[in-house]
Formats: structure tokens, sequence, C-alpha cells
């Protein structure tokens, strides 16, 4: 019996060693698949020469660095960074009076869902709106300069804004959401056992003005604290409508991941954004924090709920309008809504019950077609040719699929965990096609080695062809959440700021202007740069004194830009050639204090340099 | 015999009535002239490997004009180049030829006018030999400009040069600089406005042969 024992203690140990120096052997040999186009193909497809410029616009977002990146399609080089949340010393952005002022005290944001503005349902290059998932704000880029001009918020009542920054086809309003419900209005407390009564979520249009685009807090609408995740804006036959996708329907609190699931469907919103403007105007609405915010029980004909697939991600709308396509994260189709049968449901009044007053429409009378896409649907883009591309999280894939037969025609691996996707003009009514740039969350080391914190990948994709075809691999900071492709000659930005365009008298041009007054506790400073000094380039002032410097850039030559740097003071901007800026601070530290240019500028870059000597008191 | 015998006949020369077609000549010369008003005299332009496109710089009978594009000004920026070799800016007030030449210019139209009108040969001449005159004296002021922007160099330059003369006429390398200058329209319409003179001189000049051996 003993012996019997030992004999099998021996030969499973003699099966354990086979199988791990077995194992140890095939990991040896191992190498992870490489997903690659054919590469001469692909080398042309991407190549552009030296001199030679992109054919499209990248915007993608850079999540929770708050910036935005700008890269060119087809090469995918990253070419400029649009600081947006977060301060960024590279431009001078934050550093100065007004977007120190923009950015109110907050030294981040997460930065989501890109939206060039549109006219008609297409792109039309005046302006990028980003909203903060963090912070509730949104912001508004000028892609005549591509700077950030405004930055709206923390909007009120809104909490989580992840459900922005889509546009309405003429850009009327971008849209707004709570992801996070919270007590209303901010600032309350309420125990977290009380979520599915006393904390409200928010669906909300922010209206732009079609001259300026400044952004303003417009009507808003109180909801049950589902959370609200994506949306998108209805056009053709469904515009004035919004859609927006939520999770947690179930109202849960704690572990959500299990909480939030238990349900077989969750909802899309659709909003008659026109009808919830109405009802603003007409005072259907209770004044919170100073907004108005419409509740959709005394305001009927406002807000339904479409069930859909559970824990759903994205809603796109397709470019004629007549879908709307919602993707089910935790399952394996994506579904299609008719617009059609959505307003005839509507009409007939034919609802299978309501959630605190909002009516829910019948899944079975709504629905055009379960697409069989694949794991973990989440966003879809569309081509000229009638295809949908949706992306698939879980099975790391995109598929490509025909509007109208909702069959699946093509796939495509992605490395590594694909997020969004975007194809050129791809949300538009007119998407211009040709490439798709898929944003994936995982990179997994198809890049140099850089040490854990790992880039995230973003893959360019051909959808000339009837086969979907891997072109390119770009590594991008963290962390790209959708981007909006735009053909390049969409867009005209200046490369100068003319100086007849200077309105601000405050900015000087002539070396004879400028000069240090002083008066009483403020020293006012008139600063010109010009290749290759400061004039002045020596301010004196006193401990204690509130120094403000308007610091004018006269060059006007294009990449002639001057940085301010003041050692020790946290102090650098940059001016752009013929710009102003506001620098001010109260020099409260003595002694003697070197500023120089920080942006290289010319032969005698290394002399541009003053000092700002500060006498005790 | 023979000093009087000269004198005579370029009295009797410049005593010629001048051919309708000299006239008419004159009258063409005059039009000629005007693109002068309107085009640079003479473009000067400067390449390197940070300007492929180049910095131009045209020069007028009343101003001073660099390229303007929305994104460089060339004027402003030569300017702002020359400043590190101590050149004087570039500026339209320095230049009183922008005052003066338009006016000669305006006034040699009216003689040459006068000239088609009174149908006299010495009138022709006179416009003529002025017209000359007033082109050397330009081209000499032009090159003394080049010279005195390329010498009188600030001493307390950051960057410091042998002293220059910027090409007058063809190309030069100037430290990275290519630079190139040559006439421009304005200036072809003053050599045609010389070469139509001049014409319509020997036309009237030819007709009169015969009278003159005759005289003989």
């Amino acid at each position: 019996m003993k012996g019997n024992h030992t004999k099998l203690t021996w030969f499973g140990l003699g099966v354990l060693c086979v199988l791990v120096l077995g194992g140890i052997l095939v990991n040896c040999s191992r190498k992870p698949k490489v997903e690659r186009g054919d590469t001469a193909e692909a080398a042309i497809a991407t190549y552009v020469a030296p001199g030679d410029t992109d054919e499209y616009y990248l915007f993608y977002s850079g999540g929770h660095s708050g910036n935005v990146y700008v890269a060119g399609v087809p090469s995918m080089r990253h070419i400029a960074t649009i600081p947006v949340f977060a301060p960024y010393p590279a431009t001078g952005y934050g550093f100065d009076k007004d977007t120190k002022h923009m950015l109110g005290g907050f030294n981040w944001g997460d930065v989501h869902h890109p939206a060039l503005s549109e006219t008609k349902g297409d792109y039309d290059g005046r302006w990028l709106f980003v909203n903060d998932n963090a912070n509730n704000r949104m912001a508004r880029i000028d892609l005549r300069d591509f700077k950030t001009k405004q930055i709206l918020g923390p909007i009120p009542n809104i909490s989580g804004y992840h459900g922005g920054s889509f546009v309405t086809p003429n850009t009327e309003y971008v849209l707004a959401a709570s992801r996070f419900s919270v007590p209303l209005p901010k600032g309350t407390y309420e125990p977290i056992e009380n979520y599915a009564t006393k904390y409200k979520g928010i669906v909300a249009g922010v209206p732009i003005n079609p001259q300026t685009g400044e952004m303003s807090v417009g009507w808003q609408i109180l909801m049950p604290p589902f959370d609200f995740d994506l949306g998108d804006a209805g056009k053709g036959p469904s515009e004035g409508w919004a859609f927006w996708t939520c999770y947690n329907s179930e109202r849960a609190t704690g572990k959500l991941e299990v909480t939030s699931t238990q349900k077989d469907r969750d909802y899309v919103v659709a909003v008659n954004w026109k009808a919830a403007e109405q009802a603003a105007k007409e005072g259907k609405a209770t004044t919170i924090s100073g907004v108005q915010v419409i509740d959709p029980k005394t305001a009927p004909g406002v807000v339904y709920l479409i069930p859909a697939a559970k824990s759903p991600h994205g809603v796109d709308v397709s470019p004629d309008g007549k879908y709307i396509i919602a993707s089910g994260k935790l399952q394996s189709i994506t579904t299609v809504f008719a617009i059609e049968k959505v307003l005839a449901a509507i009409q007939n009044k034919d609802f299978s019950g309501d959630e605190d007053g909002i009516p829910v429409l019948n899944y079975d009378k709504v629905k055009e077609a379960e697409v069989n896409v694949g794991l973990g649907p989440l966003h879809t883009q569309f081509d000229a040719d009638g295809y949908a591309y949706t992306s698939l999280f879980v099975e790391s894939a995109v598929a490509k699929w025909k509007l109208g037969s909702w069959e699946v025609v093509d796939k495509i691996p992605i490395s590594y965990n694909i997020g969004h996707l975007s194809t050129a003009e791809g949300d538009t009514m007119h998407p211009a096609g040709k490439y798709l740039v898929a944003l994936n969350k995982l990179s997994h080391g198809r890049h140099m080695n850089v040490g854990p914190s790992q880039p995230e990948s973003s893959q360019l994709i051909s959808i000339s062809g009837e086969k979907m075809k891997l072109l390119y691999d770009a590594f991008t900071e963290p962390e790209p959440h959708y981007a909006q492709m735009i053909k390049a000659d969409k867009l005209k930005p200046v490369e100068v700021y003319p100086k007849e365009e200077m309105k601000n008298t405050n900015a000087v041009w002539d070396v004879k202007d400028t000069g240090v007054m002083n008066q009483g506790n403020d020293v006012l400073v008139k600063m010109i740069a010009v290749r290759s000094s400061f004039e002045p380039n020596k301010i004196e002032v006193t401990q204690g004194q509130h120094v403000t410097i308007y610091l004018t850039n006269i060059e006007q030559t294009t990449d002639e830009l001057h940085g301010f740097g003041l050692g020790e003071y946290n102090i650098n901007v940059v001016v752009d050639p013929g710009e102003m800026k506001v620098i001010d601070f109260v020099a409260d530290k003595p002694g003697v204090f070197p500023y120089y240019c920080t942006n290289f500028c010319s032969a005698l870059h290394q002399e541009m340099q003053g000092y700002l000597l500060v006498k005790p008191k | 015999m023979t000093v009087k015998n000269f004198l005579v006949s370029e009295t009797t020369f410049f005593e010629l009535p001048l051919s309708l077609k000299s006239r008419i000549l004159i009258l063409v010369a005059v039009v000629a002239l005007l693109p002068a008003y309107f085009f640079p005299l003479w473009n000067m332009s400067f390449f390197s490997n940070q300007y492929t496109d180049g910095l131009v710089l045209h020069i007028y009978s009343y101003q001073l004009e660099g390229g303007k594009t929305p994104n460089r000004d060339d004027l402003r920026e030569i300017n702002s180049l020359n400043h590190y070799i101590g050149m004087r800016p570039l500026l339209e007030s320095d230049f009183s030829e922008f005052t003066w030449v338009p006016l000669v210019v305006g006034l040699l139209i009216i003689l040459a006018l006068r000239a088609m009108v009174l149908g006299k040969m010495s009138n022709l001449v006179d416009v003529f030999v002025l017209f000359v005159y007033f082109g050397a004296f330009s081209m000499l002021s032009f090159y003394h400009r080049l010279y005195m922007y390329g010498h009188n160099l600030d001493p307390t330059a950051s960057i410091k040069v042998q002293p220059f003369t910027p090409p007058f006429f063809g190309s030069k390398q100037i430290a990275n600089f290519t630079v190139n200058s040559f006439p421009a329209v304005g200036s072809y319409a003053f050599f045609a406005f010389a070469i139509l003179l001049l014409l319509a001189i020997l036309l009237s000049a030819k007709r009169a042969k015969p009278a003159k051996q005759a005289a003989a």
C-alpha cells in the first residue's frame, strides 16, 4: 500500500516536471501573433513624403490628460496638442491671465468626445467641442487658430458629463448628460440608501450661438437616477431628436458591476429637443441652481424610453437619419431601431409602461433589426457606401455590416480592445469613407518597451475596398475616447494673427510705446517680444507689488513664437506671432529673477532675456 | 567752315518738323510709360533654406512693398533679419525718390505730349535727353542706396559682416541668402519709352535727309 503510494507520487512528480518543462519550452518559442496587412501596400498607403501633408485631420481626445491631440491621416503623425482642461506649459496654456481664468482653478479634466460643429448635418470646420467627464465642463476650440476659447462650467446639475459633446445638425445644441446621478442641487447631502428616489439624473442641451459659438446653459430635463452614457443627435427624418443610452436602470448602488447588470434591458432615451426647448420657453420648468429644469411628468411629449440590450454603450444615428443603433456591450448583437417606428409608437401611445412618468416604448414595435456583430459591441460609424462599422471591445475586432440587409460582411482583428472608432466624417450625413481609426484601450507591448505605463494604440484601417485592411499602428497618449476625422481642405487656420486685428490697446507694436509704469501697488508693463529681445529688458518693482505684463509678440511671420519664462515664479507664457497675452502675479519674493525666451526663436535666442528686480519691502 | 556748317545743319535738324508717324510714336511712348506708375521698377528676392519660396521686395516709383501673405510680411521680415547685421531698416519715409520720381515721370509725359502737339524736333530731343539723364541719375541713385545700406552698418550689430553692396543687377550670395535683383515691368516701360522716342527722332530725321542735301 505504502509502496504504491510512493510510486504514484513519483509518477505524479514526473508528469508535473514534463508539463512544467514543456510549458517553459512552449512559452519560449511562443510570440504573440501579430496582425498586419500587406506590408508594401500599407507602407505606400500611409507614406506622406517630406513636405507633403495629410489628407485628413484627426482630432482625438486625450482623456484624463485634459488635452485634444491633432494627427494627420493617413500618416497618423501627431502634429499638435491642443490643451483644454489642464495647464500645458509647452504653449503657455493656463499661465496667462485669460487661460488661467478659463481653467477656473482646475488642474485636470477628462476629455471625452470631440464633436465638430455641423451645418446641415455635415462638418463646417468652425469649432470643435469637447466635454469634461470629471468636472462637468464643456469647451469650445476655435478651428481658426486651434485654440480653446471658452470653457463652460462646471455646469449646474450635471454630474459626470460623459454624454457629450454630440451636436445637433446645425449646431443648435451640444448634448449633455449626467453619468453619475447625485442629489440636486449639487451640494445637497442625501444618504446613498435613498439613491433610487432622491438622486437625480439630467439630460440637457447646451445652446450654441450660431455666430460666435458661445456656449451657455440651456434647458435640462430631470431624469431617474440612471447612468446616462453616450449620445447622438438625430438628423434627416430624426432631426429634432436627441438620444442617449443609459445603464443602471436598476437604480442600483454599491458594486455596480453586479448590481446594475441584473435586468435584461436598459434604455435608449429619446428626447424631442424642440419640444424641450418649447417647454422651457413656456415656463413648464422649475429652476434648480438657476437652470430651467423640465420635469417629464409635467411636460409630456418631451422624453421617451426605448428598451435596449442591457448596459448599452454607444448610440449612433445612421447618415440618412433613419436608424438609431444602440450597442449592448454585454451581448453579441447591436440593435437597430427605426425612427419611423419610434414616431409611430409615440403617435399611437403604444407604451409598455413608464419610469417615473416617462413612457417606455415596446421593444418589439420599434426594433428594426438585431445585427449579429460579435462580442462586446460599443460604437458604430459609417462610410459613404451604406456600411456600418461597429467596434467590438471583448472580441477585439471591428465588424463591417450593411445597413438595410443587416448582414455582417467583414471583420478585422484589432490590437487590442477597441473602444471608440472613427471613420472619415463618419458621424455626419455624408461620410467620406476611405479610412477608419480604431482607438484601442490596450497596446500590450506592440511597441518598444517603455516600462509598465504603456501608451494606448490607435490603428489605421483602410475601408476603401470590400475587405478592411490594417495599415498602421500609432501609439497615443492616454487616452483617446472618440475622434473626429475631417477633410483637410475644410479647415483654413491662420498662422499669424494680423496686426490689424489687434483691438486691445494694451498691446504695443513699437519699442517707443513699451515701458514700466508704477502705479501705487500696481506695476503695469507693456512689453514687446521680437527677434531677439524683450523690451523692456528690466522690470524694477518693490516686493508685494502686483505686476501685470502685457506681452505682445510683434512678429508677423509664421512660426516665430516667443516664450516668456520667469524663473522660480512658476510662469511660462508663449505668445504667437501677432498675439498679446497678459501675465499677472504678485512679486512676493525679493531678489533678482531672470526672464527669458523659452520658445526657441532665432540665432540669438539665448540672448533674449531680461531681469525682474524685486526690492525687499 | 566745318563748325559753321555743322551748326547750321544741326540748327536745321532741330528745326525739322515731326512726321505724323513720329508724333504717333510719341503718343505710343507715353502710353508705354504709364505702367511705370502701376508696376514695380525693380524686384529683389532673397532665398535660403528657411525661405524656399523667397522673401520678395518690390520697388515702385512711389513705394516700397514687401511680399505679403497671411503668414508673412516680407518687408517686416527682411528688416527683422537685417537688424542682426546692423543694417538700417528699409523705411518708405527714408526714400525721397518716392516723391520726386513720380513727379519727374509726369513732367516727362507732359513734355512728350508737348513735343507731339508742337511737332518740333527740338522739343522731342529735349524730352529724350532729359529722360536719358533722369534714367541714368535714377540708376546711380539706386546703386548708391544699395551701397549705403550695405556699407553704413551699425558698429554695435550682433553679427559683424564685411560691408557689401547688395546686387544691383543679377544674383549674389550674401551669407545664407541668394539675393536676386532684376528690373521689373516699370523699368521695361521706361526702356520702351526711351526706345520709342529715339525711333520717333530717327523717323523724322530720315525724312529730313533729302531736304538737307538739297540745301547743301
